[in-house]
C-alpha cells in the first residue's frame, strides 16, 4: 500500500515537473512549428539565474524567506524575456519558413552556443539555492515524508497548464493564434500581425522554460549540462502527447511520470529507459501521438 | 566491371591515404582514422537524408558496431578484427530489420525522435550493465588481422588506419553506384513527393526500409573501426549528442557526393581538435556558429563549393 502511494505521489511530482519543462516546448511547436532543441538551455538559464539570485539573497541575509519565491519567479521572467526576445528577433526571425527538420538542427546549433555562453557567464562550478526548498518543510503520508516544495510544484504546474489552456482556447488572442496555426497566409490577409504573434509565442515559450528551470533550481545543484539532460525527456513527453497539444503534454507527462515512478519502486534497472519505452509504445499504436491530428496526404 | 571517373579517383585517393599513413606522425593518423570511421556513420545518416529522413539516433548503430567488436574479443573469443567488424554489421542489420518495421511508418520529426528514443534505450541499458563497465565502458584489445597481430602501438594504429581507408573505399564505391542507379535516384523522389512515387507503383516504405538497414550496417562498421582505433568503447556512443554530431557532419558535407562526408568529417575533426585545444570552454559555441553559418551560407554543404565551381566552368 505504501509503495503504491509512493508511486502515485512520486509519479505526480515527476509528472508535474515534466509538464513544466515540456509546456514551453509545446507552446512554441504548437504555434510556430519549431521543435526547439534549445529549450533545455532556456531551462538551464532559468535555473542559473534563479540560483544565483536566490543564493545572493540568502548570503546577504536581506529579508524574509518568502521573498525568495518571488525572486525565483522574477529571475525566470526576466531571463526568459531577455533570451527570448534576443533569439527570436536576432536569429529565428530570419529562418522562418524552412523545413521543420532543419529548424530542429538550427535550434541544435543554438543549444551548442547557449551551453557555452552559460559556462562563460556562470562558470563551471555548481550553484545552490536549497533554502526555498528546505524552508517549506515536509508532510507525512503514513510512512512517507514528502517535501512540501515538491508538492506545491504539482499545484503550480496545474495552474500553468490551466492558464495556458485558457489562453489558447478561451480568449480572443488564443483564437487568433489558432487561426495563425491553421493558415498563416489567410491570417496575414485578415490583418493579423503574425510576426508579433510569433515573437510573443516564442517569448512565452522561453519564459516557461526558464520558469521550469528556476522552480527546479532549489531542488538540485545547478551545474553545466542540466539543460541537455532535460531536453530529450521534454521531447519524449511532447511527442507522446501529440506535438503542440497542451492537454497532450499534460497526459504525456502523467503517463511518463507514473511509469517512471513505478519503475523506480518496482524495477529500478528500467528507470533510465522507461520514458523511451513508453514513447515507443504510444507511437507504435498512435503514430501521431495521443492528441496529434492525422495529416491528410497531399500530392 | 567498369569503373567511372569518380570511382577511379576515390581509389587513387585511398591509395594515397594509405601511403601517406606510413610517413605521417601518429597523432595525424589517429585523427584521420577516427574522422574516416565517423564518416562511415555519416554515410548512413546521409543515405537516409537523401530520402528525406533525418535520423537523430544513428549513434545506436555506431554503438552496436563498437560494442560488438569489444564484446567479441572480451567474452566470445573473437579476436579477428575483420570477423568482429562483420559480426557487428550482422548484429546491426538484425536490429535494424526489426526496428525498421516500426520506424518506416514515420516521417519528419517523428522519425527523428523515435530513432533518438531507440538509441537512448540502448544507452540506458549499457549504463545499467555493470558487466559491461556501466558508464565507463571497457577496453578493446588483443585483436588480430587474419591471425596476424600488429606489433606495438604504432603498428596497430597503422593497421586500423589502412583497414578504415579500405572499408571507406569499398563503402564509398558501393554507395556511389547505389545513388547513380535507378533505385537510388528514386530516393530523392521519395523526399520530394512520396505519394507520387507510390503512383509510379513503387513502395516508398520498403525503399526506406532497405535504406535504413543498409545505413545501419554502414554505421556499425564505422563504430567498430572507431572501437579498434581508440581501443575503448563506452555508452556515450549511443547518447543523442553523438548522433547530433553525425547530423552536424552530414550537413557540413552536404548530400551532393559520396566523398562529401569524408571531407566534412576531416574538417570537423580538425576544427574540433583545435577548438578544444585553443578555447576549451567555448568549442561547442564555435561548432554552433559553424553549423548556423553552413545552414545560412552553404545550404548544400561544403561540397557545393566544389560543384559550384564545376557548373560554373560548364556555363
Amino acid at each position: 500500500m505504501t509503495s503504491l502511494l509512493a508511486v502515485l505521489i512520486d509519479g505526480s511530482i515527476y509528472a508535474s515537473w515534466l509538464f513544466l519543462v515540456a509546456a514551453g516546448l509545446t507552446v512554441i511547436y504548437g504555434v510556430m512549428r519549431i521543435l526547439n532543441m534549445a529549450h533545455g538551455s532556456f531551462y538551464a538559464i532559468g535555473a542559473y539565474s534563479a540560483a544565483s539570485l536566490v543564493g545572493w539573497y540568502f548570503n546577504n541575509g536581506i529579508g524574509p524567506a518568502w521573498i525568495s519565491y518571488l525572486l525565483l519567479i522574477g529571475a525566470a521572467l526576466v531571463a526568459g524575456l531577455i533570451v527570448g526576445v534576443i533569439l527570436e528577433r536576432g536569429l529565428l526571425r530570419l529562418m522562418y519558413g524552412r523545413d521543420e527538420i532543419l529548424m530542429v538542427i538550427i535550434t541544435y546549433a543554438l543549444l551548442l552556443i547557449l551551453e557555452d555562453t552559460m559556462k562563460i557567464v556562470w562558470g563551471v562550478n555548481p550553484y545552490f539555492a536549497y533554502q526555498p526548498y528546505s524552508e517549506l518543510g515536509r508532510t507525512s503520508f503514513g510512512l512517507l515524508k514528502v517535501s512540501n516544495y515538491d508538492l506545491s510544484l504539482v499545484g503550480v504546474s496545474a495552474v500553468i497548464g490551466l492558464v495556458l489552456w485558457g489562453l489558447l482556447e478561451r480568449t480572443n488572442t488564443g483564437k487568433v493564434l489558432r487561426a495563425v496555426i491553421h493558415d498563416r497566409e489567410i491570417a496575414v490577409a485578415m490583418g493579423v500581425n503574425v510576426r508579433l504573434m510569433f515573437t510573443i509565442t516564442f517569448v512565452i515559450g522561453t519564459i516557461l522554460g526558464a520558469l521550469a528551470g528556476a522552480l527546479t533550481a532549489p531542488a538540485i545543484s545547478v551545474v553545466p549540462g542540466i539543460g541537455i539532460e532535460v531536453i530529450v525527456l521534454a521531447f519524449a513527453v511532447v511527442v507522446i502527447g501529440g506535438l503542440g497539444s497542451i492537454g497532450g503534454a499534460a497526459v504525456g507527462a502523467l503517463l511518463v511520470g507514473l511509469s517512471r515512478a513505478a519503475a523506480v519502486h518496482y524495477a529500478p534497472e528500467f528507470e533510465l529507459f522507461v520514458i523511451y519505452g513508453v514513447m515507443s509504445l504510444v507511437l507504435a499504436f498512435r503514430p501521431e501521438g495521443l492528441f496529434g491530428r492525422t495529416l491528410a496526404r497531399k500530392i | 566491371m567498369r569503373f567511372d571517373k569518380t570511382e577511379i579517383s576515390l581509389a587513387a585517393i585511398a591509395i594515397a591515404c594509405v601511403l601517406f599513413g606510413f610517413v605521417s606522425p601518429g597523432w595525424l593518423i589517429f585523427l584521420l582514422t577516427i574522422a574516416f570511421a565517423k564518416a562511415l556513420v555519416v554515410q548512413g545518416v546521409v543515405m537516409q537524408m537523401r530520402s528525406g529522413l533525418v535520423s537523430f539516433g544513428q549513434g545506436l548503430f555506431y554503438c552496436i558496431g563498437g560494442y560488438t567488436v569489444g564484446m567479441g574479443g572480451q567474452f566470445f573469443g573473437i579476436h579477428d578484427a575483420i570477423a568482429a567488424l562483420a559480426l557487428g554489421m550482422l548484429v546491426a542489420i538484425a536490429v535494424a530489420m526489426l526496428l525498421g518495421l516500426l520506424l518506416t511508418r514515420y516521417r519528419d520529426i517523428f522519425f527523428a525522435m523515435l530513432s533518438l528514443a531507440f538509441s537512448m534505450i540502448l544507452f540506458g541499458i549499457l549504463v545499467k550493465s555493470p558487466e559491461l563497465g556501466s558508464t565507463d565502458g571497457f577496453n578493446v584489445h588483443n585483436w588480430t588481422v587474419f591471425g596476424w597481430a600488429p606489433e606495438g602501438g604504432e603498428g596497430s594504429q597503422l593497421t586500423v588506419f589502412t583497414l578504415t581507408v579500405l572499408a571507406g573505399l569499398v563503402i564509398a564505391v558501393l554507395i556511389h553506384r547505389y545513388t547513380k542507379a535507378g533505385i537510388g535516384v528514386i530516393c530523392e523522389a521519395v523526399r520530394e513527393n512520396e505519394v507520387r512515387v507510390e503512383y509510379l507503383g513503387l513502395s516508398p516504405r520498403w525503399l526506406l526500409y532497405g535504406n535504413y538497414v543498409c545505413a545501419a550496417a554502414v554505421s556499425s562498421l564505422g563504430g567498430g573501426l572507431t572501437a579498434l582505433a581508440t581501443g575503448h568503447v563506452d555508452p556515450e556512443m549511443a547518447y543523442w549528442t553523438t548522433s547530433g554530431e553525425f547530423i552536424f557532419i552530414a550537413l557540413l558535407g552536404g548530400l551532393g557526393h559520396v566523398a562529401a562526408p569524408f571531407i566534412a568529417a576531416v574538417v570537423f575533426s580538425v576544427v574540433r581538435t583545435y577548438a578544444i585545444e585553443l578555447v576549451p570552454h567555448t568549442w561547442q559555441m564555435i561548432l554552433g556558429f559553424t553549423l548556423l553559418g553552413v545552414i545560412v551560407f552553404l545550404p548544400k554543404g561544403l561540397w557545393s563549393l566544389v560543384s559550384r565551381k564545376k557548373s560554373g566552368e560548364r556555363a
